[in-house]
């Protein structure tokens, strides 16, 4: 971790945020037979995948899961200087009638979950989409706002919320970073 | 990867530019399975189709490839445009180029004309077949088919079958094939067989070597129905006799096991019959889904005014 980042999440208490935020969609789900966990890239899916197997752990409603890809969805494509390798969305249930969670690791401007919302119909009828995020950082530009949240930050302009995943980036961290450490 | 403004032809891409059109093809032909086939990524631009040499499926396999991007689609109408009054290429891109269109798919009998209207617009230019040099997005989708079977295509064996010297296909199709490591052998009538061809390409004058070299995929070329007839080219029944795909070779194909493809339209009766359209390993239909997927990939990779 360069020296001026800082922690706002420690590995414990990342793990401690998926379980409350598991805990926080059953109940807000119960008496629903089944649930759909649906990652967005990137980190949003280790963070679905994790909430996915808290909520099987504590048992009572089956769980699907699935992954959408927002890069062709995304208002600031042409601006980009790369063409992204496209990943494909992964929705291989029926998403009609089912309460479907999208997941992201961050919320910040909004503007990533309204794209997602745009893909994510073109797969089906879902009966309620809500939001699960690990870090909701204020400052949004759209009127959207999470269900479930782990923290809550306010950050100052030229801060970055930074999350690392065992899963894509080989270890688990949640760290503010200043713009000299994003480079 | 770094986008760039045109696809003149496959020679100028690297490896890394095939592998990741490719790549991004496949979450593409995803798309078709859902009930609605189409992602915004081109909303707000337009693509012209300018085909000046006829054309059925590429152009409209662009067609719906730019539709299912969301981008506006447009047909210049050669037929009924100034062009048959005598205007020039060049004075139709600047037509063009004060519409303000993104993207300009285009086909001439000429080589090198997509390379100069590519000169002279800032849309992006993409060749659609241009004389006997270059035919790319065929050459894509030939790979992306292929790659659907044989996930690693190295030394893959394909037999390129019929009027190899006049064909933009097998020109682009044995580069990109070759690039991806397969090894690539000709079998043509001798006046269809280029003078010059590369030395790691065995050429073949009749089915029986062609076979003994023990290919994975036959590749028939379309016969230019224009050409039978002429001096030095076999009559329709002579072609067929010798270098079509008969209901016998079919069997040996069904024997042992080897893939079907061409490029389309067929001549029936001709390179194939009605038999090698049916067998169960003709990848035609596959090789035409696939073209609408690999040209989404394309138009989406390519970005007008991107500087070369």
């Amino acid at each position: 971790m360069p020296d001026n980042d800082r922690t706002l999440l420690t590995k414990a208490q990342m793990a401690e945020g998926v379980a409350a935020l598991a805990k926080s969609i059953c109940a807000a789900n119960q008496g629903a037979e089944s649930i759909a966990l649906v990652g967005i890239f990137t980190r949003g899916v280790p963070l679905a995948q994790r909430i996915a197997a808290a909520i099987m752990k504590l048992g009572g409603m089956k769980v699907h899961f699935g992954t959408i890809d927002i890069t062709q969805y995304r208002d600031d494509l042409n601006t980009f200087q790369m063409v992204a390798k496209l990943e494909g969305s992964d929705i291989d249930f029926d998403l009609d009638d089912i309460n479907v969670v999208l997941c992201d690791e961050v919320i910040f401007t909004g503007r990533s979950v309204r794209a997602a919302l745009d893909e994510l119909l073109n797969f089906g009828r879902p009966k309620r989409v809500q939001l699960a995020v690990l870090v909701d950082r204020c400052g949004r530009e759209f009127p959207v706002q999470p269900d479930f949240s782990a923290l809550k930050v306010t950050l100052a302009p030229g801060e970055r919320v930074a999350v690392r995943f065992e899963e894509v980036d080989g270890q688990d961290a949640c760290t503010v970073q200043t713009q000299a450490s994003t480079r | 990867m770094t986008p760039r403004k045109d696809l003149l032809d496959i020679a100028s891409l690297t490896d890394e530019e095939i592998a990741f059109v490719l790549d991004n093809a496949v979450p593409f032909k995803d798309l078709f399975k859902r009930s609605v086939k189409k992602v915004p990524t081109l909303k707000g631009q337009t693509m012209l189709t300018l085909f000046y040499e006829p054309s059925t499926r590429t152009r409209s396999s662009f067609e719906v490839a730019a539709s299912r991007l969301s981008a506006d689609v447009t047909h210049f109408d050669i037929e009924s445009s100034s062009v048959v009054k005598g205007e020039s290429v060049l004075d139709t891109v600047e037509t063009l180029e004060a519409m303000r269109v993104d993207y300009i798919v285009v086909r001439h009998k000429q080589s090198g004309t997509p390379n100069l209207i590519a000169k002279n617009t800032r849309a992006s230019v993409i060749n659609a077949g241009d004389g006997w040099h270059a035919h790319p997005t065929q050459a894509l989708l030939d790979a992306f088919t292929l790659r659907e079977i044989h996930k690693d295509l190295r030394g893959c064996r394909a037999l390129i079958v019929g009027d190899i010297q006049h064909s933009r296909v097998a020109r682009s199709t044995s580069l990109i094939f070759r690039r991806l490591g397969m090894n690539v052998a000709y079998l043509a009538p001798g006046s269809m067989m280029p003078r010059e061809v590369p030395q790691e390409i065995p050429q073949f004058g009749n089915w029986r070597d062609a076979f003994d070299w023990k290919p994975d995929v036959i590749y028939l070329l379309r016969v230019q129905s224009e050409r039978l007839d002429e001096p030095f080219f076999p009559t329709a029944a002579e072609y067929h006799k010798n270098y079509g795909l008969t209901n016998e070779r079919v069997e040996i194909l069904r024997e042992r096991g080897l893939h079907l493809m061409h490029p389309g339209p067929v001549n029936r009766g001709v390179e194939i019959t009605d038999t090698g359209m049916n067998y169960e390993k003709c990848l035609i239909n596959q090789q035409v889904e696939n073209g609408i997927a690999v040209r989404m990939s394309v138009l989406y990779w390519l970005r007008p005014g991107a500087v070369e």
